[in-house]
């Protein structure tokens, strides 16, 4: 096994280990803006390292600019997914206000 | 004289086209994977019916790159990814602790469209943070944070968010805007 495999194995396990902790957070977070930083967060670092690992483990030029586009496409579209589930869900109230230590969204709202 | 949203004049809109069209068709090559004419050709030909069939707002573009404030912002982006993506994953494990969050309203200095969507995509992608609700007219972000627990620890993720808006500026913003920024940072 040569030294550029032993490093993708590496990218490749911390990778995998992100993603589930991605997915223990869904389960355990409070509310549906908690679980959103799950859902999209270590998902992110976690994609990437894998993505990072393929392209070690493939190295052709072809296998490469696809992971590379997977990468830019999905840093550009989960905040936006986020951000629409998100405001989804404190629009309709499916949200633990209890647990805000500020709301300084309704205060504007109070406002008007 | 620093107007925050010029309008985009004939000339950078054509520019914004041909940039767009190159780019979608660099696109279209990557996603084929190996580069022959057809596909250039292919690429091009999507890309022009994409900018007639569905046309968006034209984005002001009113500055310049400057590689080593962009090396800078990439640099502290990856370094907050990584520490932010790791504290995630330790809330997420942890026994016996119900994260508490806030949602802050963080009034943007430079309130350009370009400026607030980068802003908002770097916020979004580091784990803490999620945009609820975007002010555009006056330049808001209200965000979601995680595991915030009284008003200094609020007080001080505002200051990080007024900070990275300071790098992505000083990355890609225009003069006027980096000097917005200088003179507003002891400022509100």
């Amino acid at each position: 096994m040569s030294a550029i495999d032993a490093a993708a194995s590496v990218f490749l396990i911390a990778g995998a280990t992100f993603s589930l902790a991605a997915g223990i957070a869904l389960t355990r977070f409070p509310d549906v803006l908690s679980r959103m930083h799950a859902a999209t967060k270590p998902q992110v670092l976690g994609m990437l390292l894998v993505l990072l690992g393929c392209a070690l483990r493939f190295r052709s030029t072809v296998d490469i600019t696809t992971l590379v586009l997977i990468g830019i496409f999905q840093l550009t579209t989960a905040p936006v997914a986020a951000h629409m589930v998100g405001r989804a869900a404190y629009r309709s109230g499916v949200y633990r206000a209890d647990l805000l230590v500020a709301d300084e969204l309704a205060d504007r709202r109070a406002d008007r | 004289m620093n107007d925050p949203r010029p309008e985009a004049d004939a000339r950078t809109r054509r520019t914004n086209h041909v940039v767009a069209l190159l780019g979608m068709a660099l696109v279209w090559i990557l996603l084929w994977g190996t580069f022959s004419w057809a596909n250039l050709l292919g690429g091009l030909a999507v890309a022009a019916f994409i900018l007639v069939a569905l046309p968006l707002p034209p984005v002001v573009f009113g500055g310049r790159l400057r590689p080593v404030a962009l090396a800078r912002f990439v640099a502290i982006f990856v370094r907050d990814l990584v520490v932010a993506s790791v504290q995630v994953t330790w809330l997420a494990v942890r026994v016996g602790h119900t994260p508490h969050s806030a949602i802050l309203a963080v009034r943007l200095r430079v309130d350009t469209d370009l400026n607030l969507t980068l802003t908002a995509e770097a916020l979004s992608l580091v784990p803490g943070s999620l945009i609820v609700e975007v002010d555009r007219a006056a330049g808001v972000l209200y965000i979601h944070v995680l595991d915030i627990h009284d008003r200094a620890e609020a007080e001080r993720f505002r200051l990080d968010v007024l900070a990275l808006e300071a790098r992505i500026v000083a990355a890609v913003g225009s003069p006027a805007e980096v000097a917005r920024i200088r003179t507003e940072r002891s400022g509100p």
